[in-house]
């Protein structure tokens, strides 16, 4: 039966890695794409990338950050639950080279997004340099499989006591410097990163892609909620997307179209955990 | 003998305007079997009826009249289910006035027949007796037939076909069946219910229903036809991807087309927030452009939201607004304020992009365009300012080109619409066949009916043919 979680554990405080069975969308899954997901039958419709799936096996994985009660409650499902909906692969599939120098940057739920990405280009020949970055060091993930596909690879952090600091654009910064020539970036992680790393790579004319992972609805063009302006240009990040060149992003109008639901998130956020600890004392304190 | 007939149609029963503009119930409460029978009496039972003609899948209308008029409920149902397998449904988004109810002979004196009330009474009244038969389903034949997509198109050729003896799976990309039914048409309009009710009577009949599947993402009609072993597709996709304006300020916060304004209130529920997950913004002064039923349901689901003030912008008058004439009605009643020959240019943002204000043009009424309808024009100088916190972009919708675009071989129009022959409903490929809104464009929920008929009738004949063959 589809949907159903095959294990679930949090890999890192708060970012949650989900074994899925869905035989129909591992069949097709690419890199770069990804699936919308409902937890329950009146929860939201949320975008996930795929970080990895098995075809023969049937299932699909995913990192999902909690970020607001939806995810949340993603986070507390166990293994042998089953989400009410998934549905993909959806989006275009990164563009993919050969024989080229690629640098690859990945932050939070991203870290593990960049997977994929990162095996298909080795596949093809690529000189794979892989970059990812955390809060602090216990943040990151994934460090034995990325190492696995890529040809470097390098971690930062902002906080760090004993050792040097920074982020994933001060990496490449590093390395164009040193004089390594790069011809693509992919970024992929919270928006920030992507605008901070797309300007890192602007002065030097480096193609550089984007995953855009806005509010959506249905992720297939029909309602328009994840539209973004690249280039000038009104695009829908479900169908167009969700790669972008990051150099023509509108980052800024990004940003907003993200946080325009905060207060709402807020809101349900405590509505439903208020409800849950009314509850918990009706029950004499068990949650 | 002098006839003496009621010049007006026996009135429908409706939820009081003040209270109903803040709740999602449905509107109209429909006909007690008294008042049916009084209304269905005033039916002339003409020799040649010609509301039939008026009908775009042949309601035989006469009889089924007839017979509410004898009290016999149960053949008035049969009578109409012969046709239309949606009853409940066509008899609440049916635009009558201009299709059965516009040829009623009644109505060149009078106000016609309320065909449309009559047909939603004894499809209500069938499904609240409950223990509904089960119809009849023919020898089965052991050719598989692909529905791709569940709205009124797919549901009416998933019937058709299964009672024929065919083995049916409908292919739904979003996690509910439904389509337009229940993203887009509004519970105050169209309970959500009705529209299951028929969805699981097509379960009970053996249709297959496949949520969370995006043809052409996770299945192609290509593969579909020779790995998966269907022997003929038929597409129901709809027109489901939103027309914008192309007007400076359309991606600001606030600015949602209709199809998202309305899949977030009707699929997900966000009239129920927090309850239900998905947010909306409710908005204290909400724009609506557009004059068809879309707007419409729109404008009235911002004011069931909490707007103080909903306002209709649309830049012809209202004699050729689009919409159903009771839908205006309703809207006008609730108190949806409306502003014609107006157009936005462009909208305006604060500092967090959200908007808060648009600049509109008037417009007059020039020579008519090739839609017959007399071109709206602006009125050079007449910008003005509307302040809104919330404008829904209502101006319609076009087929998704997911599966053309994924589907080699398959023949479109410069418009996206998927080219057919218009009396099977035969694509350029062999075995597939479309039908309603991909076809048309948005158009109604019958005339998709209608071409879901059609292309049944056509799916049948080749199946036939095809077995024979082997």
């Amino acid at each position: 039966m589809n949907n159903k979680i095959l294990s679930i554990h949090e890999v890192v405080p708060n970012v949650f890695r989900l074994v899925i069975e869905a035989p129909t969308i591992a069949k097709k899954a690419r890199a770069g794409q990804f699936v919308i997901l409902m937890s329950e039958e009146d929860g939201e419709r949320l975008p996930f990338t795929l970080c990895d799936w098995d075809r023969e096996k049937g299932t699909i994985t995913l990192n999902i950050l909690e970020v607001g009660l939806s995810t949340c409650r993603i986070g507390k499902m166990k293994s042998g639950d089953r989400l009410y909906s998934v549905s993909g692969p959806l989006g275009r599939p990164s563009t993919l080279t050969e024989g080229k120098c690629v640098f690859l940057g990945g932050g939070c739920y991203g870290i593990g997004a960049i997977y994929p990405l990162a095996r298909e280009l080795k596949n093809k020949g690529n000189k794979v340099i892989t970059a990812v970055e955390g809060r602090t060091d216990y943040l990151l993930y994934m460090k034995e499989k990325l190492k696995e596909v890529s040809d470097q690879y390098y971690e930062i952090t902002v906080l760090n006591p004993s050792g040097r600091t920074g982020k994933v654009k001060d990496i490449i910064e590093e390395l164009l410097s040193q004089g390594e020539k790069i011809d693509l970036c992919y970024f992929m992680g919270c928006s920030f990163m992507m605008m901070k790393a797309s300007e890192a790579t602007r002065p030097h004319k480096i193609k550089t892609y984007v995953y855009l992972d806005s509010l959506m609805l249905d992720g297939t063009g029909m309602c328009g909620c994840c539209r973004v302006t690249v280039g000038g240009e009104t695009k829908f990040a479900c169908v167009d997307g969700p790669e972008f060149d990051g150099h023509q992003v509108d980052w800024d109008e990004f940003f907003l179209k993200k946080g325009y639901y905060f207060e709402e998130e807020v809101m349900v956020y405590q509505h439903h955990n208020c409800r849950r600890k009314r509850e918990s004392q009706e029950n004499g304190g068990r949650v | 003998m002098a006839l003496k007939i009621r010049e007006k149609m026996v009135p429908m029963p409706e939820q009081n305007p003040e209270v109903r503009r803040y709740n999602f119930d449905e509107v109209p409460l429909g006909y007690t079997e008294e008042m049916a029978m009084e209304e269905a009496n005033r039916c002339l039972q003409c020799k040649k009826p010609t509301c039939i003609e008026g009908c775009p899948v042949g309601v035989n209308i006469k009889v089924f009249i007839k017979y509410i008029k004898e009290g016999d409920f149960e053949a008035a149902i049969r009578k109409i289910k012969e046709t239309n397998s949606l009853p409940a449904i066509t008899g609440r988004v049916c635009p009558q006035e201009t299709q059965c109810q516009g040829r009623c002979v009644l109505g060149k004196r009078f106000e016609p027949c309320a065909i449309g009330r009559l047909e939603r009474f004894v499809a209500d009244w069938e499904r609240e007796k409950g223990n509904l038969e089960i119809e009849e389903i023919k020898e089965k034949t052991g050719m598989c037939v692909a529905v791709i997509g569940s709205g009124p198109a797919g549901l009416t050729v998933a019937g058709d076909l299964i009672k024929l003896g065919h083995d049916v799976t409908i292919f739904e990309a979003l996690h509910k069946p439904g389509g337009v039914l229940i993203y887009g048409i509004p519970e105050f309009r169209l309970p959500k219910e009705i529209v299951e009710h028929e969805v699981n009577y097509l379960r009970r009949l053996g249709v297959e229903i496949r949520t969370d599947e995006v043809i052409g993402k996770t299945l192609t009609i290509e593969e579909m036809l020779k790995e998966e072993g269907y022997d003929a597709v038929f597409i129901g996709t709809g027109a489901g991807a939103p027309r914008f304006l192309n007007v400076p300020g359309e991606n600001l916060n606030g600015v949602y087309s209709a199809n998202e304004y309305l899949t977030r209130c009707n699929l997900m529920k966000a009239y129920q927030f927090p309850e239900s997950l998905t947010p909306i913004k409710t908005g204290k002064r909400v724009a609506i452009i557009g004059g068809g039923n879309v707007a419409m349901d729109a404008a009235r689901t911002a004011l069931r939201l909490g707007a103080q003030e909903s306002i209709i912008i649309y830049r012809r008058a209202r004699e050729q607004m689009p919409a159903r004439e009771e839908e205006i009605h309703h809207a006008e009643e609730e108190g949806v304020i409306f502003k014609y020959l107006t157009n936005p240019v462009k909208f305006i943002g604060n500092e967090r992009r959200e908007v808060v204000a648009m600049e509109c043009i008037e417009m007059e009424l020039g020579e008519p365009d090739e839609s017959g309808r007399r071109r709206p024009m602006p009125v050079e100088g007449s910008e003005f300012l509307v302040d809104v916190d919330t404008v829904v972009i209502a101006i319609g919708n076009y087929p998704n080109p997911l599966i053309p675009n994924t589907t080699p071989g398959l023949e479109v129009t410069r418009w996206g619409t998927i080219k057919v022959d218009e009396t099977t409903g035969a694509t350029s490929i062999k075995g597939v066949y479309a039908g309603g809104d991909v076809v048309t464009g948005a158009a109604t929920v019958i005339s998709a009916m209608g071409a879901g008929k059609r292309a049944a009738k056509a799916i049948h004949n080749y199946l036939i043919e095809k077995k024979e063959g082997i």
